[in-house]
């Protein structure tokens, strides 16, 4: 049955203005002048732009630089994903077999969530100062000589750190509600299948958590593509060197630090390309979850 | 109060008609209802009354005043909906006041009006209580009480009673009835439930595919059918309609011939007709009376009350509903007395008789 | 559970003890960092239990910041902070609202054009579209302003689908109730809408202004006048001098004011905050 509506011909236009205005004035327009930026070219000086085609885009994919960009981006994601889902999970399944301290442990893991990740960045900075933090003073005892300003590999473990330790939170909600979705009657014809805890796991558990999972993965790469600007600059700003440049966080450098605003606006365009896609398969693991 | 006065109404979307040329004069004070299978327009026609459906074509009036194009809310009619469409975080109380606030009446008259809807429905107690906590019967009466308040010129009722269990709401038709009785306000009722609808009707409007299939009281309705389909969806269990041809001044079907007495059959019918002969199973006498059948007794339902025979006769099924403690042999013959048969055409449905 | 595992109950109280003291230690060491001298950072590694400077700490970054870094009060940017999570939150709310209400129970000429148009923002992330949204506000004049940094950011796809969501639960014949009532567009709106959609309203507030307190790169970039500060963004510039000088425990105290007010708003409504977060990913 469709729904009975209101006869008004203006007044939608007006509840509606203010929301289209904003997207217009802030979302479309700077979109726009992105999308025809990325086809023009400025000479150092800003005094001269021509027009180049595609020619900003050919350019980011023979420069090594955005090639190094775009692998250190996917390491991030899949490290920072594959961590914070991990953790989430195995969280998510101790705290179903705990019964009256649930709301107890429930508060004192979905805090960090509320944490800005800026400051999840400093607070891990702070803790891997190689000078005083106390996790390099740790590793030397096992002797290893930590650096994060020196060794990229170093880096890139401390910004995934930094980037999944507020995502666990979030993850583990979602587990959380993902499992409390599963009927116990399933669980109770299993036992009388004579089906053991681990068996349980396996052919109950998991596949009917797939859904929450795929969910979960899809909104995990939108958040280390894009949220976790904040951990990177407040950590490496993106170095050493650019072992920990991801793609958003070069778009702001080349456009702000670099003022090569043809090229930033082309990697604003490609990243527009990869929100627009992983949006799609959000939508698609969505509707997924709500058929299941 | 108020007549209402439907001329050749239809709606359409889009394609082909949901209501199609309805007339119909409901008159002050009476109690109408319409009813018919699902899909056959009568909730739409109800809405359309209303005003939350538009008109396509025709004209509703009510009193002398066309209302086509007027908002629901200043045709001066109050409505019951089929899931009482009560306003959840508002008391009892808020939830009766709202039209009337709405419309800017002072609030010692909401009281006055409030407090006698409450007394007239038993629902004092439970003024300041949310609908959540409320039985279902409770909130029916709110619901009802939401109407009463308004003080309209007509209820319109969109199966107010589905919602409910079989008990409650033989309870509350009766409620309904005397209410409405009390008030002498016009109403039109939907319900696709044809006891409901016998029971409280002064006049039944039965509705089919859009159309208006017969308009009567109840008990002409029941006696005489204008259509093979009213004979079939007013009464329980349903009219048997029998195929049958006229051959020689009788009815033949299968190989059974039925004579019958002069005068029921109308004049000008060609022979080789195609005919539907209609019995109420309720019209049945377990005795040869001249008129009847010799039926191969299929089961039997006993309803403490009758019993329903289920049998076979030349072919075609035919029910039968006798009073309790009759004996029912398995080759049995039944009578009808002649002016419980009804005739209709084969192709048309339309009554002969 | 269905059957009784003392093992397994046992391993998992001990997991979950250990996420939360490992979710927790960043937090513990920057809270006793916040409470020692310049000293205790000198030399060696960080102090691992509360220290006795805590008080002076704490007012000293409150009422007059870091001077060596040129850092206003932190009181000020606190409240800098909230009106920007309030004015993002509350703004978020009403422009969602009204346009869901005008897409749900309006029919009107382009309203699937302008359906999709709200539908785009989620595609467009601030940091996407940084550089040219930033001229824009600079051309607006909104640099260094609170319109500045709220207005960009009400925008929200989410929030809309939210209430829109909402509104298609609420049967239909409510509001044709209400048409009988006498109830206009805005009157259903206030009297009906409004009420019925008050929890997830709270619940979208609480996640609002998480998001709201936690902005980082837009108030990084649009205000270079310190009376506009937010406490987030400013954190990095303190940081950014404490690795040169030892002023640890300032800019700890400074984490832990920022972190305080977005915390306490999930753990005191830790039910509304979880569903807003649930529903808002719907």
């Amino acid at each position: 049955m469709t729904r009975s509506t209101f006869n008004h011909r203006l007044l939608p236009w007006v509840l509606l203005a203010p929301q289209l205005a904003v997207t217009a004035v802030f979302f479309l327009w700077p979109a726009g002048q992105a999308f025809w930026q990325s086809f023009l070219r400025q000479d150092p000086f800003g005094l001269k732009t021509t027009f180049v085609g595609l020619g900003n885009y050919a350019a980011l994919l023979a420069d090594p630089y955005y090639r190094s960009a775009l692998w250190v981006t996917a390491e991030f994601s899949v490290a920072t994903a594959a961590l914070s889902l991990g953790t989430g999970l195995i969280l998510a399944l101790a705290l179903e077999r705990t019964l009256r301290m649930q709301r107890w442990y429930t508060t004192l893991l979905v805090w960090p969530y509320a944490v800005a990740p800026a400051i999840s960045g400093v607070l891990w900075w702070f803790l891997f100062n190689p000078s005083i933090g106390i996790l390099p003073w740790l590793l030397k005892g096992l002797g290893y000589h930590w650096d994060h300003g020196l060794k990229s590999g170093d880096a890139m473990v401390l910004v995934v750190i930094a980037a999944s330790w507020k995502q666990v939170s979030y993850n583990f909600l979602f587990f959380v509600a993902g499992l409390s979705a599963i009927p116990a009657s399933l669980y109770e014809a299993a036992a009388i299948d004579s089906a053991g805890p681990v068996r349980r796991f396996f052919t109950i558990t998991l596949p009917l958590l797939a859904p929450t999972g795929f969910f979960l993965v899809v909104v995990n790469l939108v958040y280390t593509m894009f949220d976790t600007f904040a951990v990177i600059d407040a950590t490496t700003k993106g170095g050493p060197g650019q072992s920990t440049t991801i793609l958003v966080y070069k778009v702001y450098q080349d456009g702000f630090v670099g003022l090569n605003l043809g090229s930033s606006a082309a990697q604003s365009v490609i990243l527009m390309g990869i929100v627009v896609l992983l949006t799609v398969i959000q939508f698609r693991v969505v509707e997924r979850k709500v058929e299941y | 109060m108020a007549a209402i006065t439907l001329k050749g109404l239809g709606k359409s979307y889009g394609s082909g008609y949901a209501v199609e040329g309805v007339d119909l004069t409901i008159a002050d004070g009476e109690f109408v209802v319409l009813v018919g299978p699902s899909g056959c327009g009568k909730s739409t026609l109800l809405r359309m009354i209303a005003g939350l459906e538009t008109v396509t074509k025709g004209d509703i009036l009510i009193g002398e005043r066309r209302v086509n194009d007027v908002e629901p809310a200043e045709r001066d009619i109050a409505m019951v909906f089929q899931n009482y469409a009560l306003y959840p975080h508002m008391s009892v109380r808020q939830n009766l006041s709202y039209g009337l606030k709405n419309r800017g009446m002072s609030k010692a008259e909401i009281d006055t009006r409030i407090t006698k809807a409450a007394e007239t429905l038993e629902l004092g107690a439970y003024l300041d209580r949310k609908p959540r906590a409320l039985s279902g019967g409770q909130r029916q009466r709110v619901a009802m009480g939401r109407a009463i308040v308004r003080e309209p010129q007509a209820f319109l009722f969109d199966e107010p009673l589905s919602n409910l269990d079989a008990k409650l709401r033989v309870t509350m038709r009766s409620e309904i009835r005397q209410l409405q009785r009390r008030l002498g306000t016009t109403s039109v009722y939907v319900t696709h439930d044809q006891v409901e609808a016998m029971t409280l009707a002064d006049r039944l409007v039965v509705l089919n595919a859009g159309r208006i299939e017969q308009i009567g009281s109840p008990l002409e309705v029941y006696t005489h059918p204008a259509s093979a389909f009213v004979a079939s969806f007013i009464g329980a269990p349903a009219m048997n309609l029998l195929p049958v041809r006229l051959m020689s001044g009788a009815l033949a079907m299968g190989d059974q011939r039925i004579d019958l007495p002069p005068g029921l059959l109308p004049p000008g019918l060609p022979e080789g007709a195609g005919l539907l002969l209609g019995i109420r199973p309720e019209a049945a006498v377990l005795a040869d009376t001249g008129l009847g059948f010799d039926i191969a007794v299929s089961h039997v339902e006993e309803l403490g009350a009758a019993r329903i025979v289920y049998g076979q006769v030349g072919g075609q099924s035919l029910v039968v509903q006798v009073q309790a403690g009759q004996d029912i042999a398995p080759q049995m013959r039944v009578s009808f007395p002649a002016a419980a048969l009804r005739l209709f055409r084969a192709d048309t449905g339309k009554a002969l008789t | 559970m269905v059957e009784r595992r003392p093992f397994l109950t046992f391993l998992s109280h001990a997991v979950l003890i250990m996420g939360i003291l490992i979710v927790s230690l960043p937090v513990w060491l920057a809270l006793v960092a916040s409470t020692h001298g310049e000293t205790a950072f000198t030399g060696g590694t960080i102090p691992m239990l509360p220290g006795g400077e805590g008080w002076r700490n704490y007012s000293t970054m409150l009422g007059k910041g870091i001077s060596t870094s040129g850092a206003p009060p932190l009181a000020a940017m606190m409240l800098n902070s909230l009106i920007m999570a309030l004015g993002i939150a509350f703004g978020k709310i009403a422009i969602s609202i009204l346009s869901a209400f005008a897409i749900v129970y309006f029919r009107f000429p382009l309203r699937q054009l302008a359906f999709w148009t709200i539908f785009i923002t989620l595609m467009l992330p601030v940091e996407v579209r940084i550089l040219p949204t930033f001229k824009v506000v600079a051309d607006l004049g909104l640099l260094n302003s609170y319109a500045g940094l709220t207005i960009p950011l009400i925008a929200s796809a989410t929030a809309t689908f939210l209430f829109r969501q909402v509104f298609m639960t609420i049967p239909n014949e409510l509001m044709e109730a209400a048409r009988m009532d006498g109830a206009g567009p805005w009157r259903f709106f206030k009297d009906i809408l409004v009420p019925l959609s008050r929890t997830n309203m709270a619940a979208l507030f609480v996640i609002l202004f998480i998001y709201g307190w936690n902005q980082y790169i837009w108030p990084l970039l649009i205000t270079t006048d310190a009376r506009f500060y937010t406490i987030v963004a400013a954190i990095k510039r303190m940081a950014d001098v404490a690795d040169a000088l030892p002023q640890w425990n300032f800019v700890m105290a400074a984490v832990i004011l920022a972190m305080v007010p977005p915390v306490v708003v999930v753990i005191g409504m830790q039910r509304l905050f979880v569903k807003g977060l649930i529903e808002t990913e719907k």
